[in-house]
């Protein structure tokens, strides 16, 4: 079985809502959704107050290469566009709308047959993948229509799906890939014929046994879409590591995946390319793991973007007593939310509860030297250097030492025995190391 | 034998007597002039190096002064604030010109978020660094542009003039401040402002730099400006204005007369260093605090005990 070579951790599973079907959300009364959904610049709204809108129409537009289209999840009226408290705490400009009813935008084909035969051409399904808002699943929500127009000179060889899920508690992915098993492998070659590619490998970590299981089963009567099942090690999740993992080539520092003829996607994003394509849906719902040892129900629910997350934590049995830290996202990766009331985006995977008990940071005591989190990063970094460095603010050694290769794993922190806070560390430098580079550029 | 001693001596002055002329000469092509007067200016300077001044160091300044001594015919424009007027004259003296004496200026932070005022509804247990809890998220109290509180200012000040008041968790300047401008570099929310040192050490600034508008600013913080622009309307020296639901008071022209802040809803127009006011009696209720207390339930109940730190163990 395969996997990458350098670094790695086995954090504890912690699958709890794993054997949780997908649940619908019940409409929310209000929805508030953010311009900026996405890596790159904010789509500009193009509906004012007081607009009817229906479920899956155009509200804001992108206007730049690198953003999104940004579609109404429900359909009733625009009551504000307000700066609204983001999953951060800081506000940024938020369409309000009201809900009535669920109208949905006619040209959206909501009956529940699947259909197989792709019509559109290469350059037609890019432009529907823009045209629908579709960005990356998986949490980084970069456009997904970017990723399929290879800058010129470069040719994709492979497109790989990302089902690794390597992140703790989180079960998204692994439930679409059991009970979408069809329309994601449709999305999947709707993928790979937009890119242009003959072959496209998806990874699943061998945790996820039925769905390595259906999904080969499946992938049979798809022409070169191969299912390959993966040791489980965190973090094979990553871009990086999923294509040495599965193709054995490594991306140079600094580069994008393209640079050795591969495109990553999540199997999210290959479900909502198949709505999007396939019955012209546009990416206004997602699947979101609820879940934590205190939720009395952790649940996988299909939510409206833009809904409120203390709606989610109420579908799964409430905020539990003795409550420390809520995040958005994984436990590895993900960030403590400021406010609850933030809504859910495009990129949010998962919601995280913790007990007080749980979230407790340890206490940080010496570094002793001891080289586990050097053994430990996935990315060849020596991170207790990198964050000696940002903690003495020597920005120019840590720039030699190829902090901004850091992708933020957390690896370090949690193998760490002294419980320094290594990663925090890192990204106090990577962020000043960044400014540096981006004055740099300016002057 | 003789030869050989002879032949090596006058070979070797030979080529001491050429290299010597070579040198003078390259020396004389490659000559630079330096005014002596640079060296009086940097021995009258306080030698600090902290910048403050706008230069890298003090012998930059130095060189800064005399030129532009000789090119203007005055140093109006250039100030170390560090030695201050009388530093600034002693080298106006070296130079021959008349000084005119710049105000002193001096650090101010415009917040007034302390623990009562803008109650905590998160916790923040990352790395002690404004600039990096900034870029995580908006902070302990909800406020995006108040004061974080982990002393990157503190951090910066090279003359031990500013420090966190443990009670109100907020910096607080001293008279130790030169008014170097390092702090102000230093908070990545641009808190900090260097404003006319003033008569008697009386200064009059709006605390605040809240740009939301009224509702959510006053919904973190008790004495946030709301924008509200009475002091604009009160001001008879046009002195303040308003910009993105944010009162501003220019320093030049205030007459430190006191009436916007006898005006402001919600005190967030600060007085520094003034003689207590006469009582009036019927003043009496509005100058009380608006009481945070009543704000600080309120928020209570809706902070769900968050904590905004990344996980990793």
């Amino acid at each position: 079985m395969k996997t990458f070579k350098l670094g790695g951790v086995h954090p504890a599973e912690n699958k709890l809502s794993e054997s949780q079907p997908i649940e619908i959300l019940q409409l929310p009364k209000k929805v508030f959704i953010p311009l900026a959904q996405n890596l790159g610049a904010p789509s500009v709204a193009v509906v004012k107050r007081g607009d009817e809108v229906k479920v899956g129409q155009l509200i804001a537009k992108a206007e730049a290469f690198i953003c999104s289209n940004v579609h109404s999840s429900v359909s009733g009226k625009v009551t504000k566009i307000d700066n609204f408290i983001t999953q951060t705490g800081y506000k940024t400009s938020t369409i309000h709308i009201d809900v009535a009813g669920d109208i949905w935008d006619e040209s959206i084909d909501t009956s529940p047959e699947i259909k197989h035969e792709i019509k559109l051409s290469k350059d037609e399904i890019v432009q529907k993948i823009k045209e629908m808002g579709i960005v990356g699943m998986g949490g980084a929500a970069f456009p997904t229509h970017v990723k399929l127009m290879p800058p010129p000179g470069k040719k994709a060889e492979f497109l790989i799906i990302n089902g690794v899920e390597c992140e703790p508690y989180l079960t998204s992915d692994h439930r679409i890939m059991l009970e979408k098993s069809e329309e994601l492998l449709i999305g999947v070659s709707v993928l790979m014929k937009g890119l242009d590619v003959k072959k496209a490998l998806i990874g699943i970590e061998n945790n996820k046994t039925d769905a390595i299981r259906i999904l080969s089963e499946l992938a049979v009567q798809y022409d070169g879409i191969s299912v390959y099942p993966l040791k489980i090690k965190y973090p094979q999740g990553g871009e990086k590591q999923l294509i040495k993992a599965l193709v054995n080539r490594e991306v140079p520092s600094g580069k994008l995946p393209i640079e050795v003829g591969c495109v990553v996607n999540n199997v999210g994003t290959a479900f909502a390319v198949y709505e999007a394509v396939q019955k012209n849906k546009p990416l206004i719902e997602r699947v979101v793991s609820v879940t934590g040892k205190t939720l009395a129900k952790p649940s996988n629910l299909l939510v409206r973007v833009g809904t409120q997350i203390s709606e989610l934590i109420d579908k799964a049995g409430g905020i539990p007593q003795g409550t420390g830290k809520v995040v958005g996202g994984g436990p590895m990766m993900g960030k403590a939310l400021v406010s609850i009331e933030a809504p859910i985006v495009k990129g949010s995977s998962g919601i995280l509860v913790f007990d007080e008990k749980e979230e407790k940071r340890l206490e940080p005591q010496n570094c002793i030297r001891c080289a586990r989190c050097i053994t430990a990063c996935p990315m060849g970094l020596e991170p207790v250097l990198l964050a000696q460095y940002s903690e003495n603010e020597m920005f120019d050694l840590a720039e030699e030492n190829s902090i901004m290769d850091c992708m933020e794993c957390g690896s370090c922190h949690y193998t760490c025995p002294a419980n320094r806070p290594l990663l925090d560390y890192i990204r106090v430098g990577k962020n000043k190391v960044g400014q540096i580079i981006r004055n740099r550029g300016k002057a | 034998m003789n030869d050989v001693i002879i032949f090596s001596f006058i070979s070797l002055s030979a080529i001491g007597i050429a290299a010597a002329v070579i040198l003078y000469f390259i020396a004389q092509k490659f000559k630079v002039i330096e005014d002596p007067k640079i060296d009086l200016v940097a021995d009258a300077l306080p030698g600090a190096n902290c910048g403050g001044c706008g230069f890298p160091g003090c012998r930059n300044f130095a060189e800064a002064c005399v030129k532009t001594g000789k090119n203007q015919g005055n140093i109006d424009g250039l100030n170390c604030p560090v030695g201050g007027g009388e530093t600034m004259s002693s080298v106006a003296a070296i130079l021959g010109f008349e000084v005119t004496e710049a105000d002193p200026l001096i650090a101010v932070v415009r917040c007034s978020g302390t623990k009562t005022n803008a109650p905590k509804k998160v916790n923040y247990d990352g790395p002690e660094t404004c600039s990096f809890a900034h870029s995580l998220s908006s902070g302990e109290s909800g406020c995006p542009y108040g004061c974080l509180g982990l002393g990157d200012c503190v951090k910066a000040c090279a003359f031990d003039a500013i420090f966190i008041n443990d009670e109100t968790g907020l910096p607080e300047v001293n008279e130790k401040c030169v008014a170097c401008g390092a702090c102000v570099d230093a908070c990545p929310r641009n808190i900090i402002e260097l404003r006319k040192k003033g008569k008697k050490d009386r200064r009059i600034f709006v605390s605040c730099i809240n740009k939301e508008k009224g509702a959510p600013a006053k919904k973190n913080c008790a004495v946030a400006c709301i924008g509200c622009g009475k002091c604009v309307k009160t001001c008879p020296f046009e002195a303040i204005t308003l910009e993105n639901n944010l009162a501003y008071i220019d320093f030049e022209k205030c007459k430190l007369c006191r009436k916007c802040v006898e005006v402001c809803p919600t005190n967030a127009i600060h007085e520094l260093n003034f003689p207590p006011r006469k009582p009036k009696p019927e003043k009496a209720v509005s100058e009380n605090k608006p009481e945070p207390k009543t704000i600080a339930d309120k928020t209570e109940t809706e902070a769900k005990v968050l904590k905004i730190n990344k996980e990793g163990n």
